[in-house]
């Protein structure tokens, strides 16, 4: 790779993207590179973070599920406690922050589940912002719920007619808007994705998800957790829950990949299981894709894990061998949706459902006097139409 | 010399701008367009680029976009385009170039690749998603087979021009307006400005490319530089006429370079 060449983790990383939106990305990187140490873009975060997203989020201890798995002792961090009902509002408040010392009047997103799109809404309504959300059609449809809240805070969504109709195609099309306004907007990109800076710069947004673990568990605990899941899409509540815990060897981290139906099926979107290195989305990393470089079609019952890559100082930490990463299936996660809410009385988004099945797996191999946490990124009330439609349920009067 | 150099350099000598076509290969079969590559040629194109089609075209607009996805419906792979430039060099001595997105280039071999570009006639490639920062991804590979990496300039691009234009091979691609390929109905960019700051670093012609589409813009906007390049306007016709639109083709290729003659 060229000297040129930025944000690289190991071979992954980088900044693929045409010319057209070079001096966007790289304003956006000196923007971000001013900002982040400056006291007042800290403090007014930190004042937002705390006053409207309402963090730290709590990190609660799972009796129920600690006796009922037989192993670790089990605590979940409450990410879908925060405002907008998942750990999106971390980054959405930070980049919209930083649009605004831009100068720029338009915010663009794309978004799967509709946790991003909506978490971008809120912070768009909050700031006076003009926002669009691109979302695949398919998913505008499993997520009608999410689209609404979105319109309701004042933002217009896009349903995008092409490709897969998920949220590849999603970002395809902001991708397009992007290149086409590049003049007056800015791109707030919802996962530890695309061109550098994004990927560093979510990812230090959503890394306050760790360290609150790490001080919470102090005061709980007196140590550190010994093992840490959390689910993997493109792959930011992962990052946010794993990077403070990095040089923490002894601390196993975990995540969980959609498996679909079976990631034998090919109807899945387990890129880490069955991904090969590409470039794609402004970045190099793994993707599902075909031997001459066409991304596959992917498939998930989760709209915001069904996304053919991932994010990459994801790719880096699976090839150095710091994190694992595990596939779990529709019928697993569903499970663990089921199973949450009924033991904890906690409903998890779908997204985070996975993260629960992983740990499910895991603990019980565990022992009494380890400690698991759950990242769970998001609450399920999104999901519960869709839940019951799979369990044959229709719970809609039309 | 490159074919793409000599071709140009011809041009220059001649005092005649240059007219730059493209076609999605494989769309509707690579048999189509080897006859619509002949075809342009016959009719006026000087350089012809023949897009590779990628599943995530996130360059090109609507029209591009549907020609890729119908060339991959229908199986299209690289094997098969180099196939079709084996074919086309046995017919043709004139420059081609591949247009493609990087992950078909990775994906498939970087080395290899361009190693079958030298052996099947390829004389240059355009990576609209590889920018300038990212050039070593290729150029290594490309310049040891003696394959042309074309770069681009657009817009927004400012003071990258100088770095960009001065290395830039073969020719640099303009692009005319921010957003993606496709038709416009009017420009509003500031040419004179732009081509004023690319014509102070760019050693090679400069064509300008995105939203052409008939014989009035070509004449315009040739005006501000060495040659124009021509996309979605081809796409469509072959779009609508499909296995019978040579002709067709061959009729507004031939209207363009009338109109920058």
């Amino acid at each position: 790779m060229s000297e040129t060449s930025k944000g690289r983790f190991d071979i992954f990383g980088g900044q693929y993207v045409p010319e057209t939106v070079m001096n966007a990305v790289n304003e956006l990187d000196a923007a971000y590179t001013k900002y982040k140490d400056d006291p007042d873009f800290k403090n007014e975060l930190k004042t937002l973070y705390r006053d409207y997203a309402g963090r730290p989020s709590l990190l609660y201890y799972a009796e129920k599920m600690t006796k009922d798995l037989g192993g670790a002792k089990i605590y979940i961090k409450r990410e879908d406690l925060n405002h907008t009902g998942s750990h999106k509002i971390n980054n959405v408040l930070g980049q919209i922050l930083l649009a605004k010392r831009m100068g720029k009047t338009r915010i663009i997103a794309e978004t799967g589940a509709g946790q991003h799109g909506v978490a971008t809404a809120t912070a768009c309504a909050l700031f006076g912002l003009e926002c669009q959300v691109y979302m695949g059609a398919e998913d505008a449809v499993r997520q009608s719920l999410n689209v609404y809240r979105m319109e309701l805070l004042g933002s217009s969504v896009i349903a995008v007619h092409e490709g897969t109709d998920t949220l590849k195609d999603a970002i395809n099309a902001a991708m397009r808007d992007w290149a086409e306004n590049v003049n007056t907007t800015f791109y707030c990109i919802g996962s530890v994705m695309g061109p550098h800076p994004y990927p560093t710069m979510v990812r230090d947004f959503q890394k306050i998800i760790s360290e609150e673990i790490r001080e919470q568990l102090m005061e709980k605990e007196g140590k550190l957790p010994d093992c840490v899941c959390a689910c993997v899409g493109g792959g930011s509540n992962s990052m946010g829950a794993f990077y403070d815990f990095i040089s923490d060897k002894s601390v196993r981290l975990v995540g969980a990949e959609a498996a679909g139906l079976g990631v034998e099926t090919g109807k899945h979107a387990s890129t880490i299981a069955k991904g090969t290195t590409g470039i794609f989305h402004g970045m190099k990393s793994l993707f599902l894709q075909n031997e001459f470089g066409q991304i596959d079609p992917v498939y998930s019952i989760s709209a915001g894990l069904d996304y053919p890559g991932i994010g990459p100082e994801h790719a880096m930490l699976y090839k150095t061998g710091r994190a694992e990463y595990v596939p779990i299936t529709d019928e697993e996660a569903v499970q663990a949706f089921e199973y949450l809410s009924r033991t904890e009385g906690i409903i998890p988004a779908i997204e985070s459902a996975h993260a629960v099945a992983v740990a499910q797996k895991i603990a019980p191999t565990m022992n009494k006097d380890q400690i698991l946490v759950i990242n769970l990124s998001g609450r399920g009330d999104k999901d519960v139409y869709s839940i019951a439609k799979y369990r044959g349920k229709d719970v809609v009067n039309s | 010399m490159n074919r793409i150099e000599k071709t140009l350099a011809e041009l220059k000598s001649k005092g005649e701008k240059a007219l730059i076509t493209f076609v999605t290969a494989g769309d509707p079969d690579l048999d189509t367009t080897e006859k619509l590559v002949l075809k342009m040629f016959e009719s006026g194109s000087d350089i012809i680029e023949i897009g590779v089609p990628f599943s995530d075209p996130v360059a090109e607009g609507k029209v591009i976009q549907a020609a890729s996805l119908r060339s991959l419906s229908h199986g299209t792979d690289l094997t098969g385009i180099f196939g079709m430039v084996e074919k086309l060099r046995k017919q043709t001595d004139k420059p081609l170039i591949l247009m493609m997105y990087i992950n078909t280039i990775f994906r498939f071999g970087t080395e290899k690749f361009f190693t079958l570009c030298r052996e099947k006639g390829v004389d240059g490639v355009i990576v609209p998603d590889l920018p300038y920062e990212e050039r070593e991804e290729i150029k290594p590979y490309a310049k040891s087979n003696g394959v042309l990496a074309i770069s681009m300039v657009a817009p927004t691009s400012h003071q990258r021009i100088a770095d960009i234009a001065s290395e830039a091979e073969g020719f640099l691609y303009c692009v005319s307006s921010t957003g993606v390929t496709g038709t416009r109905s009017k420009f509003t960019t500031d040419f004179d400005e732009f081509f004023g700051e690319i014509k102070k670093s760019c050693k090679v012609p400069a064509m300008v490319g995105f939203g052409i589409s008939n014989p009035e813009q070509a004449k315009k906007m040739s005006g501000y530089c060495d040659g124009i390049i021509v996309g979605s306007a081809v796409v469509k016709i072959v779009a609508e006429y499909g296995k019978n639109s040579a002709d067709k083709v061959g009729e507004f290729v031939r209207s363009l370079k009338n109109a920058v003659l």
